[in-house]
């Protein structure tokens, strides 16, 4: 049985934990609302791109087109751009993307292709440096970075392109969690070299425009290609500020309610012990009143 | 015939603009072109320039630093790597303008050396245009 003064300390500190993961949450509670607001900005733009890059890649296939579209013509090196947060305390966040590339990265193994990864953030890269020390290339820090902006996409972007272009490897993909709600982001993985879109909308309205382009089909192709890795890159840093924040949220709520249940058992305890140690008191002085 | 369309401005980063346009002045990449209402459907890239809208509420101007545009028959709409209304362009954004486009031009390659140098020109011209200078 542990005496009264060890089990007030102990519910004083399961009380000072309980501030902090009270404090981190509504922390995380604004933090989402920044974060939601900004990846709701940035959908128009990448709809739209994609939707124009989409009509135009559909309509220039062949081999004319950019390697960044039709690919290398082999899938034996493969990319993974792995992006987690650059902070723990938020659930399964990181967990479940590390997982996702672990899985993913351990079946390409499996048949025998090469695999190499790049993470951004820094969890990412201690959850799958374990396994696959030798894959890594490089890692992207994020941690001075305090708004995600389009620059540091294009930066990511940009680097990608250049390994590409390099012939460091044929195909990449990037892992990320997409924001549904706060208690549900789900972990996605993303081919965006060689770009790939979804189909356009049965009976959408571009479909039937047949548009001038001007510089040239090819020329606005070659150079919207690079700029569409970069917008899907920020649309998948953004979808992860948001869904890092959400699952940072929920995780804090649990924690904050699991400390006061704690709290409460302890009280108890405590209140047993010491209703225990007064009766014991009692005992002692009526026994000894006896006794005379 | 309508006499006006819709006109989008939106960045990666946010949305600066989206309202009903009598005329836009886009910065093509082979020249400058005016889409009007029922212009014909034509995509086009951006060199950085000046995007002015007129609209029956008035008129405004948009720095873009590139990116590009969807003209149908019924809006516009111009998807910019960068923009900003023009009034809050100021000599340090364009000096940040500016030393992108030199950090580019830096590790060019051959293919792209044209392109970036001309990208430099016309990031001067828009400067020249608002009324600031261009360092060096």
């Amino acid at each position: 049985m542990p005496n009264l003064k060890d089990l007030k300390n102990r519910i004083e500190s399961v009380k000072s934990t309980r501030k902090i993961t009270k404090a981190m949450q509504m922390v995380a509670a604004a933090k989402l609302r920044r974060a939601q607001e900004a990846a709701e900005a940035g959908r128009p733009y990448a709809e739209r791109f994609n939707a124009v890059l989409g009509g135009l890649a559909a309509s220039s296939g062949g081999d004319s087109a950019p390697k960044l579209l039709s690919g290398t013509g082999s899938d034996q090196v493969h990319m993974l751009v792995v992006m987690t947060a650059e902070r723990g305390l938020c659930g399964g966040f990181n967990s479940s993307i590390a997982k996702m590339a672990r899985a993913k990265a351990e079946e390409l193994i499996a048949s025998g292709k090469t695999v190499k990864i790049l993470t951004v953030g820094k969890k990412g890269r201690e959850q799958l440096k374990r396994d696959f020390e030798d894959q890594m290339v490089d890692h992207v820090d994020l941690s001075g970075v305090r708004n995600v902006g389009y620059d540091n996409a294009q930066g990511i972007a940009n680097d990608l392109i250049h390994r590409f272009n390099e012939g460091e490897f044929d195909v990449a993909t990037i892992f990320y969690n997409k924001f549904e709600s706060v208690i549900s982001q789900i972990p996605t993985a993303q081919q965006v070299i060689p770009a790939s879109f979804d189909a356009p909308a049965e009976g959408a309205e571009e479909v039937s425009t047949v548009y001038d382009y001007e510089p040239s089909e090819e020329g606005i192709l070659a150079t919207l290609l690079p700029s569409g890795v970069a917008t899907q890159v920020f649309t998948a840093l953004l979808e992860n500020g948001a869904s890092e924040q959400g699952a940072r949220m929920s995780a804090m709520d649990n924690a904050t309610r699991n400390a006061g249940d704690m709290i409460d058992k302890l009280t108890i305890q405590f209140n047993r012990s010491r209703q225990a140690v007064i009766t014991n008191e009692l005992i002692e002085i009526i026994s000894g009143a006896e006794a005379l | 015939m309508a006499d006006t369309m819709q006109f989008d401005l939106v960045s990666p980063e946010r949305s600066l603009a989206s309202l009903q346009a009598t005329a836009v002045q886009l910065p093509g990449a082979d020249g400058d072109l005016t889409a009007m209402p029922n212009h014909a459907p034509t995509i086009t890239t951006l060199r950085p320039g000046i995007v002015r809208v007129e609209s029956p509420e008035g008129n405004a101007e948009f720095a873009v630093t590139g990116g590009f545009a969807e003209v149908t028959a019924t809006g516009t709409s111009v998807l910019a790597e960068r923009a900003l209304p023009t009034s809050e362009v100021t000599q340090d954004i364009l000096d940040g303008f500016v030393s992108d486009a030199a950090a580019a031009s830096e590790n060019a390659t051959a293919e792209n050396l044209d392109e970036l140098a001309k990208r430099t020109v016309d990031i001067a011209a828009m400067a020249s245009e608002l009324g600031l200078s261009v360092k060096g």
